[in-house]
């Protein structure tokens, strides 16, 4: 069969590309447009590691279909940064330790843009509920979820 | 809250002890980390593989016609591509391992030994083809009775894994073959008599269940070989050297043909200290004259790799009414899963490792099972063992009236206990976590209703071993650390910061990487909590190399003899009343003159790191069980260790607490379940439940620095401790809350609900 043509934006930037009907959006991102800074960890929508938004709307990349993104706006982990300058939670997680091995990472900080975006002034609770379909095996979720407080303050503070 | 307890002068340090940004930092939070499955070479292929759906099975033959002749499909290995290994063991790490079991495991012989094991393997053009050609390749089985629970695989007449084999450290030796690989026996004393003087006893049977390390980043590997036989792999390894030497020997090629580069690594936990994709990557990729990248999925990381052992465990206390306990046994059975080498021998080793017993006995045996072959996890067996021996040590505490600190603190080892496993211990932290765990807010807070406190402890013996590092001073005076254990969870931080205190230097001066298997000396693993111990001590010996050459720069340039100038924050200075006045020469001149001096700078330290010291763990847990349910929810929770020195204290922090996670995990939720037909029935994250983020409390730390003097910095090695005490700590709390010992693990809402029913109708329940 026929490859599907797909255009979408990712991190703000147009892109095109040819997808069989199977591809998730997580096997273009990473194969294709070699943006594998998104991580598979199952491929079953159960560890948040291929986090990215779609339209603003988070999403696990491995269980949208790559067709799916037609028109879309895609943002991922490549295009947290602006320039040399951090996202305020990039930084946090640095400053507060919040990661180890770092593969989760990706996914946590694009869960966590979109929680503030939806609630800036997230509880301890608020936060961990959001983040729960996100796992992390060597943080205990501690650093992390003191880390997205002190950004979520610092944004409101700015 | 974070805390630290030092019980040293305060050593003033200008890096060590402080928290800088770790310099691989920026990397990770901008999704620019290279990790294992994030590398793709020109012109590769993807290879996949085919595993048995059987959980035992003889294979009677393997067709890889039609799979052959699939366009696209350019190489299959099976067994038939891997020579025959002699039985032989090997120290790797913690455990030994046997080249006749790894041949085996990798790519399995005779039989299939348990559903997932590999059969054979496809390189393909496209995954897609490589899939299609798996179901092409046609295995002949005969089905054979299996077994999976470790006392039913050590009854005669179960079904034998291994027809030939013969239980090791049994005297006679047994005539007839069975599933038990290893009886091991250590202690010393005679518990018969001491149990005579016991005022208390308590005798309980405990099991756990296999659980897994559960790391986020699958195996993942792309290998090449050239057609001259030079060969590269790129791979999430704890231990690159490790991988090169095991794949050498699997695939009879000479070590230096094959470079090992280590991507970086989303978590490992003790399961990626061992090969299984790499060496079929290889074959594949020789075969094919293409690069091979090969990615597990999450399912075969269940089906095919880790886990620990599941556990059948049996512990007997003595103590006199004064809180002393005089006699200690335990008899441990651990499933090794398809091939010896369970971590029985450690779980052995530390089960009453924390306490000074004058008569102590623990066997262990290491039984084979139909599930995967079981590989480190995290202190390898000692949370079993340890959490056993914690239930009972907290009845003897209940039993007699006493506080179960108390208790602990009657009966620690400190220096010169002489432990179970033979060593006498140096200078430990035990009775000092114990202090901090009863001088902590933790211990006195109140309970709310349903809730329980508890407290366990944990012991682990940490490792050293082969350790090679090169640090070069760069023409403008910065410098190139290359270490060669992959850095986990921090570790390039804290080598930065002890070659930067060494030299005087800025941190931000020393950019540190981990090199791969051609530019330095041989590196055994990251693993045994030995990473910042190890490469630390050869950090520290390479800056001092440098310092050595640079005073000797100087001296030259002074026309003074060595011994008169000396090294100081950063720079050479003459030194005593006769060396006259130079300005002092920083490392940054001495490297611009260098070329005029003798030549490039560099120290390269290459080591074998004896000292490693244990590190003891004290922790307290409170629970709320939910009567209606059964869901126990951990609401508080302190970790209190023995760090030696903490170099960075968030990442030792992190540590902590994430071992307490993991150790909640198991206590609370995880296990492998198998269904009758020896199937794993939960191979995802979906249904093999680890804790997430809104299951957990924050986890709060104190760190103890009782420093290790045989290391230049006091450290200790702190990655696996903290994963021992929260199965003890979570269970104990439990029985506060419920008045119920649960002896079986893991304590999920259904098993505690149960055993609540019945506690209830024997009116026994405290809830």
């Amino acid at each position: 069969m026929a490859k599907h043509h797909v255009t979408a934006t990712v991190n703000g930037d147009p892109v095109e590309f040819l997808c069989e009907t199977q591809d998730t959006l997580l096997d273009v991102l990473r194969d294709q447009l070699g943006l594998t800074g998104t991580k598979e960890g199952c491929a079953t929508g159960d560890c948040g590691a291929c986090s990215v938004t779609v339209d603003a709307r988070l999403v696990c990349s491995c269980l949208m279909l790559a067709v799916e993104a037609e028109g879309k706006a895609v943002a991922t982990i490549e295009g947290m940064a602006e320039g040399e300058t951090l996202h305020p939670l990039q930084r946090k997680f640095l400053d507060h330790a919040a990661l180890q091995c770092g593969i989760c990472t990706p996914g946590f900080l694009i869960a966590a843009r979109a929680l503030l975006e939806k609630h800036p002034e997230p509880t301890e609770t608020e936060v961990r509920y959001w983040l729960a379909g996100n796992l992390c095996r060597c943080t205990g979720y501690d650093k992390i979820v003191r880390a997205v407080l002190d950004a979520a303050a610092e944004m409101r503070g700015a | 809250m974070q805390q630290k307890v030092k019980t040293n002068g305060a050593a003033a340090f200008d890096w060590v002890g402080t928290r800088p940004v770790r310099p691989d930092g920026v990397d990770k939070v901008t999704g620019r980390a290279r990790f294992g499955a994030d590398l793709a070479m020109q012109g590769q292929l993807i290879g996949k593989v085919l595993r048995s759906p059987h959980p035992h099975a003889r294979i009677r033959s393997i067709d890889t016609s039609a799979a052959a002749a699939l366009p696209g499909v350019k190489a299959i290995v099976t067994r038939d591509d891997f020579k025959d290994q002699p039985s032989q063991l090997i120290p790797a790490g913690e455990q030994m391992i046997n080249y006749r079991d790894v041949v085996r495991n990798v790519m399995a012989r005779e039989k299939a030994l348990y559903e997932g094991h590999a059969v054979a393997a496809v390189a393909a053009t496209s995954a897609g083809i490589a899939k299609q050609a798996l179901k092409l390749i046609e295995v002949d089985y005969e089905v054979l009775p299996h077994v999976i629970d470790v006392v039913e695989a050590m009854r005669p007449g179960a079904p034998l894994l291994h027809e030939g084999m013969i239980t090791a450290g049994v005297e006679p030796a047994p005539k007839t073959p069975s599933n038990v690989a290893k009886r091991v026996e250590v202690g010393h004393g005679d518990v018969a008599v001491g149990l005579r003087h016991a005022d208390v006893v308590v005798e309980r049977t405990f099991t756990t269940q296999p659980v897994h390390q559960g790391y986020i980043e699958p195996h993942a590997c792309v290998a090449s070989v050239s057609e001259d036989g030079q060969a590269d792999v790129w791979c999430t390894t704890q231990g690159h050297w490790m991988v090169r030497a095991q794949c050498a020997r699997l695939l009879g090629w000479e070590t230096s043909r094959i470079r090992v580069t280590a991507s970086e690594i989303g978590g490992g936990f003790g399961a990626k200290t061992v090969v299984y994709l790499e060496p079929l990557a290889l074959a594949l990729a020789k075969k094919a004259r293409r690069p091979v990248k090969m990615v597990m999925t999450r399912e075969e990381v269940f089906r095919a790799s880790g886990p620990t052992s599941g556990a059948h465990v049996r512990v007997k206390v003595g103590a006199r009414l004064d809180g002393r306990i005089v006699a200690a046994e335990a008899e441990l059975k651990y499933q090794a899963g398809a091939f010896p080498g369970s971590p029985v021998q450690p779980g052995c080793m530390c089960a009453f490792a924390p306490y000074d017993i004058e008569n102590v006995k623990v066997v262990g045996y290491d039984v084979v099972t139909n599930r995967p072959k079981v590989a480190a996890y995290r202190a390898p067996g000692a949370p079993i063992s340890e959490f056993a021996v914690e239930c009972v040590v907290d009845d003897i505490a209940a039993r007699l009236g006493m506080s179960p600190i108390e208790l602990r603190l009657k009966n620690a080892a400190k220096q010169g206990t002489k432990a179970a496993y033979g060593p006498k211990l140096g200078p430990v932290g035990f009775i000092e976590t114990l202090e901090a765990a009863r001088a902590h807010d933790h211990w006195r807070a109140p309970l709310g209703k349903n809730q329980g406190r508890g407290v366990a402890s944990g012991f682990w013996f940490n490792v050293g071993g082969e350790t090679s590092v090169s640090l070069q001073l760069n023409e403008d005076g910065t410098l190139s650390l290359t270490v060669g254990t992959p850095d986990i969870g921090g570790l390039r931080a804290s080598m930065c910061m002890m070659a930067a205190e060494e030299l005087g230097v800025d941190i931000e001066s020393i950019r540190v990487q981990i090199g791969d298997t051609g530019q330095l000396g041989f590196n055994f693993l990251t693993g045994g909590s030995r990473a910042t111990f190890s490469s630390g001590m050869a950090t520290v010996e390479a800056a001092r190399e440098v310092i050595r050459e640079a005073c000797k720069r100087a001296a030259k340039l002074w026309e003074l003899p060595e011994d008169a100038v000396e090294y100081r924050k950063g720079a050479v200075r003459p030194a005593g009343a006769n060396a006259g006045k130079h300005a002092p020469l920083t490392l940054r001149d001495i490297a611009g003159l260098a070329g005029k001096t003798g030549g490039p700078i560099a120290g390269y330290a290459r080591i074998n790191a004896q000292g490693a010291a244990p590190s003891f763990g004290t922790h307290i847990a409170d629970v709320e069980v939910d009567p209606e349910t059964g869901k126990v929810t951990v609401v508080r929770y302190t970790a209190i260790q023995d760090a030696g020195r903490a170099i960075h204290p968030s990442y030792v922090e992190g540590q902590y607490q994430g071992g307490v996670a993991q150790g909640i995990g198991w206590a609370l939720n995880e296990e492998y379940i198998y269904g009758p037909d020896g199937r794993l029935q939960n191979p995802g994250f979906l249904d093999y439940r680890v804790p997430v983020a809104s299951d957990l409390p924050m986890i709060d730390t104190v760190i103890v620095e009782v420093p290790n003097p045989r290391h230049p910095y006091g450290v200790r090695g702190v990655g696996e401790t903290p994963i021992i005490p929260p199965l003890a700590a979570v269970a104990n709390a439990v029985a506060d809350a419920t008045g119920v010992r649960f002896a079986d693990l893991p304590m999920s809402p259904p098993r505690v609900l149960a055993a609540l029913d019945d506690a209830r109708a024997r009116g026994k329940a405290k809830i």
